[in-house]
């Protein structure tokens, strides 16, 4: 896995003044939380207490459940057993408190998932104008507000198709911070780009993490785990393995499969 | 042992020349795509050789030996046949399309009252170019006037019966008016109805979705003829005693609805080539479901499926040529009742008429493909993913 660490933690410059952690504002709660996709027990026992403002890596190898997990705290995925509670709303099968958590909620999917029949701009302000609605005037000014802090406003009026795909992953995090939200989630951001591209999105999570946003970011870019997360979590087969401070969790892994995981990854 | 150098240097940059005279002008694309090969030569005298032998006969058939104006048959028919034409005269007897024109435009439609129609027709153009032409501003307005103003305008001038005009009964009308109407109500119709039933066959709801499946296998199962048949027969039985509709409406029913069950596959084919990550890109953002649906996932899938589309609307354009067998006349069914007017009876005149509406049929079909063609290239940002 050669772009597993393109990305060396001593390349990311981190300004870690304003990365304030809340002791007390829970921002998601998940307990005891179990999903099945038919018979096939995927999650299980999952319990996960973020606080406001922490920066949460979450790694594991394919197929431990770890995208399934951050997307059950959008609802993209429903869970069966277990409580989710984003934000002080729990996810249930209501659907007006489903929109109110997604509102709340950004993400960034690995595949970017822009719209890719409208313009970047459109991709931006469609949200914000239709679901918070904002005026589009306002919106507009917003989103190239956006535009200018992952560094392409003079995109805005091309269609994704024409950006390249790290330019589409700045694009897809300025689309979500459009909705102000207070929450962010990041599916594998990195793991679709070509190893030139990676750093420049890296750089803009660092940015989001500096000025205090709550993330949870599944990836395999130890380097910016390293620098930016609070905590790691390892998963391996639909549970949680382990769950450390970046120093501790690379320098001294506890758990027998976390070691085997990270002498493959680190070499 | 010879120290050879291998250094070598560029003393003057090579010029761009003009490339050579074979590569260029019609001798040499004539060459490289007419005659390329001996197979290529032997085909394109073949086609060379087919086209002389079909196309002067039919260019003489039709436009030096036709017949353009006449008061009856006697043009249209040799001496032999009770006519003025020398024996042998073989041509077009547009004679009798020009005769009978006003009838394959609009049927029986009272001759007084034919202003009504061409009215209708031309606040039909009037208000379809500037839609269909993408420059001209104000879509929304026009479509509003055209989808929803000219439809109810349209009725009040064509049944009459309010404002001063006279009624005219929907069994008088005929001809190309009444193949536009179908068609028109049809495609109005046809492709609103469609999207929501194949929304409605993707929903999650079982109810919803077995209504529409219900519907679309039931309707596709059953050629259009019967569906005419049982909109103009049978409906009437299972209506109670006394209340009657138009037989015009119910065929407008019938194709409509004949129409929609074939769009909602199409359009259900575009909505399963969407990548799920579309869906979760729009849940993600906090869209409703109509939203999503509006704004992310139709946009893309009907500009897929434009082809499909069009396909079906122009099957449908023809297939309204099928309510003559309840006794409704079309423009094909009225060109084929003229065949039988005595005063125009003659060998050439059902090759004309026949002609003719293939003609019109041919024009609007292959205008609705031309501009289906254009709309995708003018919708394509050519980005996938």
């Amino acid at each position: 896995m050669a772009t597993e660490n393109a990305v060396g933690a001593e390349e990311l410059s981190v300004n870690t003044k304003k990365m304030h952690v809340s002791d007390t504002d829970v921002a998601i709660e998940i307990v005891g939380m179990h999903k099945w996709y038919g018979e096939f027990h995927v999650l299980k026992d999952i319990n996960l207490k973020v606080m406001r403002g922490e920066r949460i890596v979450i790694c594991g190898p394919s197929g431990s459940g770890k995208s399934t997990m951050i997307r059950c705290i959008n609802r993209l995925e429903e869970h069966q057993k277990g409580k989710i509670i984003v934000d002080g709303k729990e996810l249930t099968n209501d659907l007006k408190k489903i929109d109110e958590v997604r509102r709340e909620v950004g993400m960034v999917f690995q595949h970017f998932n822009l719209f890719p029949h409208l313009t970047i701009l459109e991709n931006c302000t469609l949200a914000p104008i239709w679901v918070r609605k904002i005026p589009k005037k306002q919106a507009e000014e917003t989103a190239m507000h956006f535009l200018k802090r992952v560094k392409i406003p003079e995109q805005a009026h091309k269609y994704p198709g024409q950006l390249s795909g790290g330019q589409q992953q700045r694009v897809a995090i300025a689309r979500s911070l459009c909705m102000n939200p207070r929450i962010m989630l990041f599916d594998e951001p990195t793991s679709a780009l070509d190893p030139e591209m990676i750093k420049e999105v890296l750089e803009t999570m660092v940015g989001l993490a500096e000025e205090g946003m709550t993330m949870l970011c599944v990836t395999h870019e130890m380097g910016f785990a390293r620098k930016v997360a609070n905590r790691v979590i390892f998963m391996d087969q639909g549970q949680i393995v382990e769950e450390n401070t970046p120093v501790e969790f690379f320098d001294h892994p506890r758990h027998e499969r976390t070691k085997l995981f990270l002498s493959q990854i680190l070499h | 042992m010879t120290q050879t150098d291998l250094s070598w240097v560029r003393t003057e940059m090579a010029q761009a020349m003009p490339a050579p005279a074979g590569e260029r002008g019609l001798v040499a694309w004539v060459r490289k795509n007419l005659f390329a090969s001996v197979g290529d030569t032997i085909l394109t005298l073949l086609g060379l050789v087919l086209v002389a032998l079909i196309l002067p006969p039919i260019i003489d058939w039709a436009f030096v030996q036709a017949v353009w104006t006449g008061p009856d048959r006697t043009v249209c028919a040799t001496i032999a046949q009770g006519g003025i034409q020398p024996d042998g005269w073989s041509g077009a007897c547009w004679a009798f399309v020009n005769a009978k024109f006003g009838q394959f435009m609009f049927g029986r439609y009272p001759l007084e009252e034919r202003w009504r129609p061409i009215l209708v027709g031309i606040l039909f153009v009037a208000l379809l170019a500037p839609l269909l032409i993408p420059r001209v501003p104000h879509k929304g307005l026009n479509a509003v006037l055209f989808f929803l103003v000219l439809p109810i305008v349209a009725f009040i001038l064509l049944v009459g019966g309010m404002f001063g005009l006279p009624h005219v009964e929907t069994p008088l009308w005929g001809g190309l008016l009444v193949t536009l109407t179908l068609s028109f109500v049809g495609i109005v119709v046809s492709l609103p109805l469609g999207i929501l039933l194949a929304l409605g066959r993707r929903s999650r709801m079982p109810v919803v979705k077995t209504i529409c499946i219900v519907f679309i296998e039931t309707i596709r199962g059953i050629p259009l003829i019967t569906v005419l048949f049982m909109a103009s027969v049978m409906l009437p039985l299972f209506l109670p005693a006394g209340v009657t509709f138009d037989k015009f409406l119910r065929a407008l029913i019938g194709v409509s609805l004949f129409a929609a069950a074939y769009m909602a596959e199409v359009v259900r084919g575009g909505l399963q080539a969407i990548p799920k990550g579309q869906y979760e890109g729009a849940d993600s953002l906090g869209l409703s479901y109509w939203q999503k649906m509006y704004f992310i996932v139709l946009p893309q899938a009907l500009k897929l499926v434009i082809p499909g589309i069009v396909n079906t609307f122009i099957g449908m354009f023809k297939d309204t040529s099928l309510v003559y067998i309840i006794s409704m006349f079309d423009l094909l069914a009225i060109v084929r009742q003229n065949f039988s007017d005595a005063s125009w009876a003659s060998p050439q005149t059902p090759a004309s008429g026949l002609i003719f509406a293939a003609v019109v049929f041919w024009l609007f079909c292959f205008g609705m493909s031309r501009y289906s063609m254009f709309m995708e290239r003018r919708l394509d940002t050519g980005h996938k993913r």
